[in-house]
């Protein structure tokens, strides 16, 4: 079974948050990066996929050259080999731009399950899954918390709301997208940080994809006008000082102020 | 110009942010000066589409299917496709369910769009929509807006719009012609075979029912950390919760998730400790009378719908307050 598994980098997650000179994306030059983490899930899912029946995991992942690091660890927890589609300066591309690009490099890959992450933890749109399920012309689901192969299928578990549940079949090749909270993450070790350094990373340059046609990319259907960050609506007392300051006047308005103690 | 509002229903029983939705495409109606319609998918749904006719919309698709009785993404996306193709709306609105966000994503691109998800408000701008939406987990707010040929689409986050607003006065279409709509979808053009759907097992524990509740999240840092919250909660005789990330690590039970994906609570006191606010876990909580929130980042989402706080570290905090409590009054 040939997995491939899209994963992104964000920036980590108590990052200091300022808004750039153009007002529509954030400064980056002070952020540290991580993997999304609704993407370790997935990584994690297709990992013991391959585990239980054979076959390999590819790693896909669009981002300027500093992603080649997530990429590593991916290998290193056990990814075969990785495609490294290098976007010189992203910004905030809609996840339609980036679906287009992932669905252009899985050009004669030919996998059996192509697995994402829920939604990223930076623009949280929750759609490239879905998107690129269209692209690729594969049935899907989302919200997926497990996978079970069957004869020339599989059986999935999706998560709806209000505690309910609910099986979905469907052919292979599909796309899922992973919910978090799968499977427990495993970490790499360290032979898998060894092995990693010996793995393939196919790169492959954005622009050489051919998503642009000879009129440029395909226009965007949404625009972003600015970036801001956002307004309190409520005022919360707020009670400084020392810790024991601190909560000696928080318990003081619980019994005299809100009286719910 | 006009807004559609897509309804979802769920075996005949409504889910109950479309009213959300409903009431938003009649306020964006009003204020582009157009009008707003409502479609709802299914099969033998005639007496849903009654129930919207009274609404003040200008329109009411009842789009039926023996294929549309239980949801699939292929089914609804063609469904859909084809009813914009004779409705012709400028904006589709939706709400922002589990339901919406496995099919809109791929409806809108098969367009060629986008759409804009989780939108938490709008206003306009020389007659033209901007939405409101998050990033970087409520973090940060970003404005966008619709660019190209219609139509375009749009999911609202649940608890951003009101569903019992008022009609607004003199609204026009006292009662709506409901339309029915049948789409041309065959067996073979659905890919995916849905399965009955199943609960997992009872709760056992009910948040709902607490009249205080300590909810901790990523802050805690590891399970290990956990009796340090407990014995807040056991000083404050309050449920323990936890937001999404704790139980996806496994450190509690899913069964005390507060959230859009876990229970929603109100309880008359809740405690956010470590919970930064992302709104999956506010619009399962921020109904309650008294909120406190305990988090080092001053500009954590959380302190939005806090009435009490105290920006500082939880492993400083906790112990002061559990020691406070316990100092007689």
């Amino acid at each position: 079974m040939k997995i491939v598994v899209a994963i992104k980098q964000v920036p980590v997650r108590d990052s200091p948050w300022r808004i750039d000179f153009s007002g529509k994306w954030i400064e980056e030059a002070d952020l540290s990066y991580e993997i999304n983490e609704p993407d370790a899930y997935a990584l994690e899912a297709g990992l013991q996929l391959k585990e239980a029946h054979g076959g390999e995991v590819v790693a896909l992942c669009a981002g300027p050259p500093r992603v080649a690091q997530t990429i590593r660890e991916a290998l290193a927890k056990g990814a075969d080999r990785a495609i490294h589609i290098v976007e010189e300066d992203p910004g905030a591309p809609d996840p339609l731009a980036t679906a287009r690009l992932l669905a252009a490099a899985l050009h004669g890959e030919a996998p059996d399950l192509v697995l994402t992450g829920l939604e990223s933890d930076d623009l949280g749109y929750g759609q490239t899954g879905a998107i690129l399920a269209e692209l690729l012309g594969l049935p899907h689901a989302t919200i997926v918390m497990h996978v079970e192969i069957l004869d020339g299928g599989i059986r999935v578990k999706r998560e709806l709301e209000d505690g309910w549940f609910q099986h979905v079949e469907m052919p292979v090749p599909a796309l899922l997208a992973i919910q978090s909270g799968f499977s427990k993450l495993r970490y790499a070790t360290l032979m898998g940080i060894k092995k990693a350094k010996t793995k393939q990373v196919r790169r492959v340059m954005a622009a050489d994809l051919g998503v642009a046609g000879p009129e440029g990319a395909p226009a965007a259907s949404v625009t972003i006008d600015r970036l801001y960050l956002p307004q309190r609506t409520k005022r919360t007392q707020l009670f400084a000082g020392s810790p024991q300051q601190a909560a000696a006047q928080l318990v003081e308005k619980l019994r005299f102020e809100a009286r719910v103690i | 110009m006009s807004i559609l509002a897509v309804m979802e229903q769920r075996r005949g029983a409504w889910n109950r942010t479309s009213f959300e939705t409903l009431a938003a495409a009649r306020q964006f109606a009003a204020e582009l000066d157009t009008t707003a319609s409502a479609a709802v998918l299914g099969h033998s749904i005639g007496h849903l589409a009654a129930e919207l006719a009274p609404r003040h919309l200008q329109k009411v698709y009842a789009v039926e299917h023996p294929l549309l009785q239980d949801y699939t993404p292929d089914a609804y996306t063609i469904a859909l496709r084809q009813l914009l193709q004779q409705a012709t709306p400028s904006i589709v609105l939706f709400p922002h369910t589990y339901q919406v966000r496995d099919f809109l994503p791929k409806l809108a691109a098969s367009l060629g769009k986008v759409a804009v998800s989780g939108a938490i408000a709008h206003r306009l701008d020389h007659g033209q929509l901007v939405l409101a939406r998050q990033l970087f987990k409520g973090k940060v707010n970003v404005d966008v807006r619709f660019a190209g040929a219609a139509p375009h689409f749009a999911s609202l986050q649940a608890g951003a719009y009101r569903a019992d607003q008022p009609d607004p006065a003199g609204a026009p279409y006292p009662s709506a012609a409901v339309e029915q709509f049948a789409p041309r979808i065959s067996p073979g053009d659905i890919r995916t075979r849905p399965l009955e759907l199943f609960r997992e097992s009872q709760q056992s524990v009910d948040l709902g029912a607490a009249e205080t509740i300590v909810s901790v999240g990523r802050g805690i840092q590891e399970a290990g950390n956990l009796p340090l919250i407990e014995k807040l909660a056991q000083a404050l005789g309050a449920e323990l919760g936890a937001s999404r990330p704790v139980c996806d690590a496994g450190w509690l039970p899913n069964q005390r998730q507060v959230g859009s994906s876990g229970q929603t609570v109100a309880p008359k006191t809740y405690m956010a400790i470590g919970i930064s606010g992302a709104i999956q876990h506010l619009v399962g909580m921020k109904a309650s009378r008294t909120i406190v929130a305990i988090n080092k980042d001053p500009d954590a989402p959380i302190f939005e719908v806090a009435d009490y706080g105290i920006v500082g570290d939880l492993f400083q905090v906790v112990p002061a307050l559990v020691e406070a409590l316990q100092k007689p009054k």
